[in-house]
This record gives structure tokens, sequence and C-alpha cells, in this order.
């Protein structure tokens, strides 16, 4: 039988009794991962893998792989891809150097809870254990970083491996699985009955069941507060909630803060939106940290970088955590209610037991802020009128060209921060960043994804002149995969982000961050990607309006100041009220 | 808060590399398991962890919680040295000739609870199971007849007021039933298709 017809024969005739028919392990991996609903896999090929893609061939109109340069740049196209989409991002990868080029990838993925199954080769079972070539001990490498990981060694295995493997990495609080193949099981011939996808797991609960006694606990504490606050993290984005959220924070009035994984849950100018939390977040909502009488986290994870020193975090606040991961509550922060679930489910909940009230007077404290804020930092940052071009006004005009609709992928350092506190995003899944690993070399790659998950949206990847360089062989994915990827370059010419604190902490002493490059234009043109560099401020929005409207893909290069610090800071080790304003 | 001896019980699905996923919540925070039994509990295919660690309650909770995280864990308790039964083995293997010769081993057995487990020309294994004290008791007095040979195992214990896990389990899947389960048909087959 045609393997390729084999998913329609059998959706069709799954009422009945199910036929078999025989499969390599490798044909029935891919039609699992067609069942599941995949239509784009990043990868890279090699010896212990080479079943899966020769089985690969015969499903090219069914299953779009988009061949990267390195695997951690494959891993990181399937996170933005699962970041943007709100699907589950699969990543092929080789045993050996193949399956160990993933460990940034999962390690990111598992501390910023992306969902990918992602599917190494491995060497036939039974040289397993003898150093056989290009055996690595995948498993045990990647347990600390995995949801979850299993070995398959037959080819009977494999359909409910890889059920298992996605119901896992997408349900609860979602995480990345990765599941590594045997090559014999890869060429193994069995009877395939189809694919049976997973809904339950006898040991897992993916969502603690919601208690309506803590809702009402929660409720009571927040009709009695006076300065209550809200802070939210990405949970409300991986539980699809943003409409229960808005309709949360409308309805109780209480000013909202976000972390950096939570950008863009509810629009950046939505009036009771006060700003960024943590280090280089904004001012009132570091500040008013120490003084609301209720704090309301909903699916975030009190991170240090956002709540500095813990010992002098909202101790005089009343602490409600929303949360889908029971091993989140009292983690960092004690907590007074704990509000176990789904958002999704909890939220509505929430909102039809709180009193609608607003709460202008402590809002307009944070407006204060905000305006102390402008005068001390942001002006000069978004609207300089004189010397070298500022990251800051980079965003600002991107923000007017796209008017808020781009998705941003941000690299970490400076930019990363700066392109988190000032991109105006409308839209939720816009923000796509490595939060908690703070993984350089992560956005070129994470943007490819980005844009396969979100073909009809603009993207936009902002990185380091630093971080640029770390995964930069990402150029020949784009060239090879025609995608249209806009790529500003911010370069200062240092690694900035750790000059900052050279500069601030370590009396100037600059040690190696002084990092050259290449002529980015020149590399990207030798790809065949057409770009520019810019440095002097009257190109700006023309050269940005260039890149926003070339057809394809774009690399701009703006050579920003050298040593500018991103502020506000709450330095490592204070508390969040000791938040500088330079 | 103070440290203080604290045993975990868990239970979990019998699969190949749990093992280390659960040893590695406590190597990755530096904390030293004193002992650490596991072997299968009375419901088929359910096995159970007993761990020992010198801890915080405090600690002990987050731990406990980051445990019962784990996909293939069913369910995670702590309990204080009080709150639960419990006992060590261990085995001492001495020379038969000075023993026989210089102590009075009827004696020895009495008082320090053991029994011989074998009983050869060249050499003796003594028994003893109980708590720390107990065990440690024996090797004292037996140092001076020439302890060839001493292991303790790791703690097992059962808990004071449990009503049981069989009885939870059946209470856990009736609080939170899976979305209109699917019956695995490899479920319970466990080595047959899961083999990590
Ligand atoms: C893989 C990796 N290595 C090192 C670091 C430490 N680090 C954090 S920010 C930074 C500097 C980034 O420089 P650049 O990419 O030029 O961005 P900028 O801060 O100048 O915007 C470094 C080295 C990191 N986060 N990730």
């Amino acid at each position: 039988m045609n393997e390729t017809a084999f998913a329609q024969q059998e959706t069709a005739t799954a009422a009945e009794e199910k036929p078999t028919v025989e499969l390599t392990g490798s044909a029935a991996l891919l039609e699992a991962l067609i069942a599941e609903g995949v239509d784009t896999i990043f990868g890279y090929p090699g010896g212990a893998i080479m079943p899966v893609y020769d089985a690969l061939f015969d499903y090219k109109d069914k299953l779009n792989h988009i061949l990267v340069r390195h695997e951690q740049g494959g891993i990181h196209a399937g996170q933005g891809y699962a970041r943007t989409s709100g699907k589950v991002g699969v990543v092929f990868a080789t045993s050996g150097p193949g399956a160990t080029n993933l460990v940034t990838g999962l390690a990111d993925a598992q501390i910023d809870s992306t969902p990918l199954v992602c599917i190494t080769g491995q060497v036939f079972a039974h040289l397993l254990g003898t150093d056989a070539f290009q055996e690595t001990d995948v498993i045990n490498i990647t347990t600390p970083i995995t949801k979850w990981n299993y070995q398959v060694t037959d080819a009977n295995e494999i359909p409910e491996a890889i059920a298992k493997a996605f119901y896992i990495a997408k349900s609860g609080r979602p995480g990345p699985v990765l599941i590594d193949i045997t090559k014999n099981a890869q060429v193994q011939k069995f009877e395939y009955k189809g694919y049976t996808p997973c809904n339950h797991i006898r040991s897992y609960r993916p969502k603690p069941i919601v208690r309506q006694q803590y809702i009402q606990e929660a409720a009571e504490l927040i009709n009695n507060a006076k300065q209550p606050f809200i802070l939210w993290g990405q949970g409300v984005i991986l539980g699809s909630a943003e409409n229960e959220f808005k309709a949360f924070v409308e309805k109780s009035g209480i000013p909202a803060a976000w972390t950096i994984m939570g950008a863009g849950a509810i629009p950046s100018d939505h009036p009771q939106n006060v700003g960024m939390l943590g280090m280089h977040g904004n001012y009132g909502p570091n500040v008013l940290t120490n003084e609301c009488d209720v704090l309301i986290a909903i699916g975030m994870r009190f991170d240090d970088r956002v709540t500095g020193r813990l010992d002098k975090y909202a101790k005089q606040a009343k602490v409600i955590h929303l949360d889908i991961d029971p091993a989140e509550i009292d983690k960092n922060v004690q907590t007074t209610v704990p509000v176990w679930g789904d958002c999704k489910e909890t939220l509505p909940l929430l909102t039809a037991a709180v009193e609608q009230k607003q709460h202008t007077e402590w809002l307009a404290r944070f407006n204060d802020y905000t305006r102390q804020e402008e005068e001390a930092v942001i002006n000069n940052e978004l609207h300089p009128q004189e010397g070298e071009m500022t990251m800051g006004e980079v965003i600002d005009t991107l923000n007017q060209l796209t008017n808020g609709d781009a998705v941003i992928v941000t690299d970490v350092g400076q930019h990363q921060m700066v392109a988190c506190r000032y991109a105006k995003l409308n839209k939720t899944r816009s923000n796509v960043t490595s939060g908690g690993l703070g993984t350089m070399g992560f956005a070129l790659p994470a943007a490819i994804g980005a844009k396969f998950g979100a073909q009809d949206r603009t993207v936009v990847a902002v990185i380091g002149d630093g971080g640029v360089q770390m995964t930069i062989q990402e150029l020949g994915t784009i060239m090879q995969s025609g995608i249209d990827v806009k790529i500003m370059i911010l370069n200062n010419q240092f690694l900035g982000m750790v000059r900052q604190w050279q500069e601030l902490f370590n009396s100037r002493r600059y040690s190696f961050v002084d990092i050259q490059s290449p002529d980015f234009v020149k590399v990207a043109e030798g790809y065949g990607i057409p770009g520019r560099s810019i440095s002097d401020r009257s190109d700006l929005k023309e050269a940005l309006e260039q890149m926003l409207n070339n057809p394809g893909s774009f690399l701009l290069e703006v050579m920003v100041t050298k040593e500018n610090n991103v502020f506000p800071m709450v330095p490592q080790g204070c508390s969040v009220s000791e938040i500088r304003l330079k | 808060m103070e440290k203080k001896e604290f045993n975990i019980t868990v239970y979990t699905e019998n699969q190949i590399g749990l093992l280390n996923r659960i040893a590695i919540i406590f190597t990755r925070r530096k904390i030293n398991i004193d002992s650490l039994n596991t072997s299968p509990s009375e419901i088929h295919g359910i096995h159970r962890f007993n761990i020992v660690i010198d801890e915080t309650e405090d600690v002990v909770r987050k731990l406990c919680r980051q445990i019962e995280k784990q996909v293939e864990v069913l369910k995670v308790y702590y309990h204080t040295n009080e709150d639960v039964i419990w006992q060590e083995m261990a085995l001492y293997k001495v020379p038969a000739d000075i023993i026989a010769e210089k102590a009075s081993v009827e004696r020895l057995l009495r008082e320090n609870g053991a029994r011989a487990v074998v009983i050869r020309k060249d050499y003796i294994v003594f028994e003893t199971t109980g708590h720390r004290e107990e065990t440690d008791n024996l090797i004292k007095v037996l140092q001076p007849f020439g302890l060839i040979e001493f292991v303790r195992s790791a703690r097992v214990a059962i808990i004071k007021d449990s009503e049981g896990f069989n009885s939870k389990l059946r209470e856990f899947e009736k609080e939170q039933p899976g979305e209109e389960v699917i019956e695995n048909e490899y479920l319970n087959q466990g080595q047959k298709v899961f083999t990590m």
C-alpha cells in the first residue's frame, strides 16, 4: 500500500475494525506526526536518523521539513514556531553530536515552558552502552532539561511513545519532550494498527482541580484591597486565557504589570497596563510592588530577575498566586491564597466573584512614576536630539511603522531589554524571547520558526552584534527556505549588557567585551539576502521602511551608541524598590 | 526552621530512568540522600521509593512538589520519624573461632535482638533489624571480636496513619479523572512495551 495514503484511509475507517498494515518504524513516526497535525519540522539529518529522513522523502507533500544549519538553530526555530503558533514545535536530529546540539534549546524550552517534541536518532539497540560510533547517552543528558523523555528500541512502541510525547508536551504546563529512537526501531517493520492520540496517563495530572474555596478567599481579599496589583506572566498566553485575563483586569480595575514572558497578553497601550516588571522593568511597577496590599500573580513564577531580593519583596502584601503548576506555589514567594489551576478556568470564576471597581487614585500613582521615568530615562532614550542613535529610538521608529502589529523576536542583552520595554505589542504571541535561560544566539533561528508559525505576520528579529554571531549560519536556512524574516542588528560594538555591568559594578574594567563584527551586509549578501547598514539618524525611518517593505528577508544593521546603558535597573541583590533611574 | 530527618514516600510507575529523574531533584540542589530504597508496592506495576534526608520541612515540601511533578510519579508523601514505623536491616560477619572462644554467643544474640543467619566453620553472619542506634550497637559489640564485614540496608518505612495507597489511588482517580479516558492498550504491559 502507498504509505502516504495510509493516513486518509486510517481516518476513514477509524470507527470500524482497525485495519493493520505493515510499516517501518520511521513511516509510523511520520504517520503519527501527521495525525498530530504537524505541518513543519525543523531538523538536520545524520547516520542514526537516516531511515526517518528516507521515509520523509515520501511525505514531502505533507510534511514541510526545514533544513537548518545547526541543530541548535533547529530547536530554537522549533521554539519560535511553538511560541507564535501555539502548537507543538517538532525537531529532528541525529544521534551523538546532533542530539547534544539540542541541549541548549531543551534547557531554554524547559525553563520557558515551550511545547516541543524532539526526535533523535540513536545507534542500534544492540550497540547501546558500547561507546558505538556517535552513541551518546541522550536520555540521561537530557533528563533534567526535559518535561519527559523516552528511548524507543522497538518499532511497536513508536505510535504510543509519540502519542504520549505530544500529550505531555502540550498539556498542563507545557514543556519539551525528547524521544530517542534506535536505528533498528526505525527500520523495523511491524503491524501498524493506526494512531490513537493520548489523553490520559495514570500518573500524570496536567492540571490541578480548581477549588472553589480558594476562588472565594481570593475574591474576598481582592474586594477588600485598597491597593491591589496584578503581575502576569506567560501562563496567561500558554493557557490561551488572554480574553479571560482582560475581563478580569477590566472588571476589577486593578493595575497590571507583566514579566517579559507575559508581554503582549493585553495590548501595550491598555490603560491598566502599567508596564514591565523586573531588573530592567518600569519604575512604578517595581517600586509599588513594595506598597501594594494584595499582590495577584497570574501564570508567573517569581523569577529572581523579577523579584530582586526575596527577603525584601512585597513583604507587606497578601499574595494570591494563580498557577497551573502546584510546585510553583510557595516556591519563591509565600502565598496567602493559592489558586491552583489552569487560568483559563480560574480567571472567569474569579472575575465572577470580584466586585466591579476602579482604582483611580492607585492607578494614578503608577502614572506619576511613569512621568518621572519618562523625564529621567524614556524621553532621552526614545527621542534623543543629538549624538549617535539609541536602541530605544530604533524600536520606537519600528513601532510607528508596524503600528505594533509585528512579531518581535529578541536575542539576549541590552537590545532585548530595550525591545521588551519599548516594543508596542497589539496582539498576543507577538513577543518571542529567551526569558528564563537568556540564550544568546536564540533570535535568528527563533525568528525563522516564528515566521513559519505565523506566516501572515511581519516578523522582526532584534539582535545584538554579539548574539547574531552565535548562530549567524542560520542565514543559510533563510536563504534556502526563502522565508521572509526582517533581521535588525543593533550594533554597539560591544557585548553591551556585560559591558554595562562592568561599567557599573567593576569600575569600567572592560574585560573581553569589545567584539569585532564582520561586514554583516556582505555576509547577508553572500547568502543572497539584501541588507543595509546605517549610522545616521536621518536614515533611520527610511531604512526601516525599506526593510519592512522588502518582499523577502532583509538585514538592517543599525550602528548605535557604544556605551549606552539600560535603565531603570534593579541591581543584583537589591530590593525592587531600590530600582535606579541612572 | 531546623533540620531533621524526613521520610519521603514516592509512588511511581515502574519505568526505567525514573530513579535518575528523582535523584536529580536532590543532587541539583546539593542535597544528600541519606537512604534510598525502591521496591514494588502492593499494587501491581506501581513502585514505591523510600527516601530519607536531613532537611528543613520547608525544603522537603518543595522537593516533594518537584518530585510529584514528574510525569510518572503518582503521589508523594513526607513524614517525620514520629509519623512512620521504620526499620533498617544489618548483617555482620565475624570470625567463628574467636566468637566461639571469647564471647557468649547466646547472650550476645539475646541482648541485641540478633539472629544467626549463617554458621560456618570460618565465620558466622548475624542479622539485626531496627533503628540506627540498635544496629549500630551490635557493631560496637562485635568490633573487638574482629568484625570482618558489615552492611546495612536502606530504610523501609510504613506510614502510621495512612489508609494505604490503595484507597488513595482510587480516590485520586475519582477526584481527577482524565477526560474521556481512552484505555491505553499498552498500559500495565509495562516492560513489554515501554522498555526504557
Ligand atoms: C550563550 C550565552 N553566552 C553568554 C551570555 C552572557 N551574556 C548576556 S548578555 C551578553 C552580551 C550580549 O551582547 P550583544 O549580543 O552584543 O547584545 P547587547 O547587549 O550589546 O545588546 C552576554 C555575553 C549569554 N546570555 N548567553
